[in-house]
């Protein structure tokens, strides 16, 4: 089934796929109405996707090198579009974006912008010249353009610490919504979710979570839409929320007057044991932030959430799958469409489902109703039970005011179906689809990590001699190894230390953004400029994180430091890749310039035609 | 000048072009995020809607322009692929 045609079969089986899936959530709707609890369609939803998930993972086992390293460069440009948008949205997007719209409004929005703006400089500086390259995985590039092995373990170290940051992240989310969905503890969690993603990428590599992270996107799409457009019928924001909820925005903004915009003290919300991680809404939701400092703060974030998505290595390696560098362009464009399709609906999500909770004239509506009342209402008791969502009334006078009511983020894509009366069965796909989102990104993250230790490290420096059964054999065990250690870490919850997603994008930034660019648009780059570029950029920016994060700085330089100029430990990738460009244009000039070979690898790098750089065996 | 050069020059303009657009719809429009607010678009805030979803749509659009624009420099210069590469 997976031989010859298949790939011309591609949208037939998608096809198929897709109208099961969609007879499978009837199937669920008809059995809430038979009486079938909604536990058991959560875990209904949940593991019948996985299963799905597992069994293509199965049929695209392979025992060749380039399907195992890049799915056998034959994936078309939609598909590969599909696939990467899969690999790109995490669980976090899937269930936190929203949410983060929510409380930040307008200054959390430079995240849509920064994680959308970055596929532009994939797309001109980077994708299609990695592709013609014909490199397996990112450091098989920087390794292969400035030669030498201390190059390339260097690109490997940046790699895996800005991989690894990001990874724990996502095996966590997987086991959260394990837990939630099948009843069982978190770390019994975390190693369901662990196992669901190695059995999708063992067997069969790139090839193999190549075919998943589409059957993924398909999942992870319907069930974000579906609720955001019933929803906004069902509340009234009319059937096309993204063109429609102008009234709404503006509605939001006369209710923020009404109800008063009022900052909690910190002791007050101690005081009144507001559990940790829950937030309330201090600032508009449509309003721009007045003053240089908060244009700049939007700006530096957009900044570098963009750079650094240039950099991330799981999301470049999906463009070395692609048939042609003409292809690598286009998919790249087609990435960005299925992301926008989530992205651009997350804050109309956020829109509806505050509106929802803030307008007293909708039944939903509970700000400024009275205590009893809002605490009297089913699912409010059910989240309160776990914890996450809070009421503190802190003025004593029995109404739910605005900054008294406490919420996780969350919450505004697990319950706003609930809130807004649409059946279980929307919030058994929800949970379908944020597992899709958590399990796919994971997948692509263990990958890119294990593909880089077994190609760069083992197969190119260590054992160079090695057969193809035994450079396999590797990367597989590498893989087990890499999500064990992942998920090990992660059952401990340790992710509040290991901090935000957002670090991974620094790192990456910080080490490998320029050395990449330079690495094709400036022939003067040298070897010992690339070495010194990234190791000053890394080595610049984790001392920079270690001295402005406060978790870190306390115990390391005895007290709470003032971020310098703004840049804080969500933004240090702007101390790392400066720095590194600085180093490395210097150090370059420095040193003779490259070898009349490497000029004409880079020559014929920049051009779409003529063999790739690296055979197809290599 | 050699047909590789011309075809790089060609490319490099190509791509300050687009990086441009990108700095645009990114960078400077949010400059003026709070002067731009006081004006409307669908009825949504203007300086709200472009980071809600219209710079969010400009860069798909770049995307598929830059794409194709470039797919034409190969042409034009003997360096575009064949469909069966």
């Amino acid at each position: 089934m997976f031989k010859g045609d298949f790939i011309k079969n591609l949208p037939k089986i998608y096809g198929t796929y897709t109208g099961g899936f969609i007879v499978f959530i009837i199937l669920m709707a008809i059995a809430e109405q038979a009486g079938v609890s909604a536990k058991n369609i959560g875990v209904m939803f949940v593991a019948f996707t996985v299963l799905i998930y597992a069994l293509i993972g199965y049929l695209s086992r392979t025992i060749q090198v380039d399907a195992y390293y890049v799915a056998g460069r034959q994936v078309p440009t939609v598909f590969n579009g599909m696939a990467t948008a899969a690999d790109w949205m995490s669980g976090a997007s899937f269930v936190a974006l929203a949410g983060g719209v929510y409380f930040g409004g307008y200054t959390y929005m430079a995240f849509l912008v920064g994680w959308t703006g970055g596929y532009v400089l994939v797309a001109t500086l980077m994708a299609p010249y990695l592709r013609k390259f014909g490199c397996y995985t990112v450091p098989d590039f920087i390794g292969t353009r400035y030669g030498g092995n201390l190059v390339r373990a260097c690109a490997v170290f940046v790699l895996f610490i800005a991989s690894f940051t990001y990874v724990t992240a996502q095996i966590n989310a997987t086991g959260t919504i394990a837990s939630r969905a099948l009843g069982i503890p978190f770390e019994a969690g975390v190693w369901v979710g662990l196992i669901s993603i190695l059995i999708c990428s063992m067997l069969g590599g790139m090839r193999a979570v190549t075919w998943t992270q589409v059957a993924q996107y398909i999942v992870l799409i319907i069930a974000y839409l579906i609720p955001v457009f019933w929803i906004s019928s069902n509340v009234g924001g009319g059937i096309f929320p993204h063109l429609m909820l102008g009234d709404e925005v503006a509605r939001l903004g006369e209710l923020e007057k009404q109800f008063g915009l009022v900052k909690n003290s910190a002791a007050d919300m101690k005081a009144a044991g507001v559990p940790g991680g829950l937030k309330y809404i201090s600032g508009t939701h449509s309003g721009v932030p007045e003053g240089g400092m908060a244009v700049w703060k939007y700006l530096s974030l957009a900044i570098c959430m963009m750079v650094g998505t240039a950099s991330l290595p799981h999301i470049l390696m999906r463009y070395f799958t692609t048939p042609t560098v003409r292809a690598a362009r286009k998919s790249v464009a087609w990435s960005l469409f299925f992301i926008f399709l989530l992205y651009s609906s997350a804050p109309m999500l956020a829109t509806l489902s505050k509106l929802a909770l803030m307008d007293p004239t909708l039944p939903t509506g509970i700000i400024g109703k009275s205590i009893s009342e809002v605490q009297s209402i089913e699912w409010v008791q059910r989240w309160s039970e776990v914890k996450q969502v809070f009421i503190a009334d802190f003025n004593g006078d029995g109404i739910l005011q605005l900054n008294e009511w406490f919420m996780r983020g969350d919450v505004v894509v697990l319950a706003t179906p609930e809130v807004a009366g649409l059946p279980f069965v929307i919030s058994g796909l929800v949970f379908a689809g944020g597992m899709a989102a958590a399990m796919s990104t994971a997948d692509g993250l263990v990958l890119a990590i294990s593909n880089a230790l077994s190609h760069d490290i083992y197969y190119k420096i260590i054992d160079p001699k090695a057969d193809t059964a035994k450079r396999l054999l590797v990367a597989r065990v590498l893989l087990v190894i890499i999500g064990a250690a992942g998920a090990y870490i992660a059952s401990f919850r340790l992710t509040s230390i290991l901090g935000s997603v957002a670090w991974a994008f620094d790192f990456a930034m910080s080490g490998l953004f320029f050395p990449l660019v330079l690495g094709v648009w400036w022939k003067r780059a040298t070897r010992a400029g690339a070495i010194a570029g990234i190791i000053a950029g890394i080595g610049s920016g984790t001392l920079y994180l270690l001295w402005v994060f406060p978790k870190f700085s306390v115990p390391i330089f005895g007290g709470v430091n003032t971020p310098f100029l703004g840049i804080d430990h969500l933004r240090f990738g702007l101390i790392g890749a400066p720095i590194c460009l600085v180093v490395m244009v210097v150090v370059s000039l420095m040193t003779k310039e490259p070898s009349p070979a490497i000029q004409k690898l880079v020559d014929d790098t920049r051009i779409p035609t003529g063999k790739a750089i690296l055979g197809k065996q290599h | 000048m050699s047909n590789k050069d011309a075809y790089w020059n060609k490319t490099k303009n190509h791509m300050i072009v687009t990086l441009v657009l990108w700095a645009f719809f990114s960078l400077v429009i949010f400059m003026f995020g709070s002067e731009l607010n006081t004006m409307s678009f669908l009825g949504y805030p203007l300086a709200y809607y472009m980071t809600a979803q219209g710079s969010l749509l400009a860069f798909v659009i770049i995307l598929f322009w830059t794409a194709n624009k470039q797919e034409k420099i190969d042409e034009e210069h003997g360096f575009s692929e064949r469909e069966d590469d």
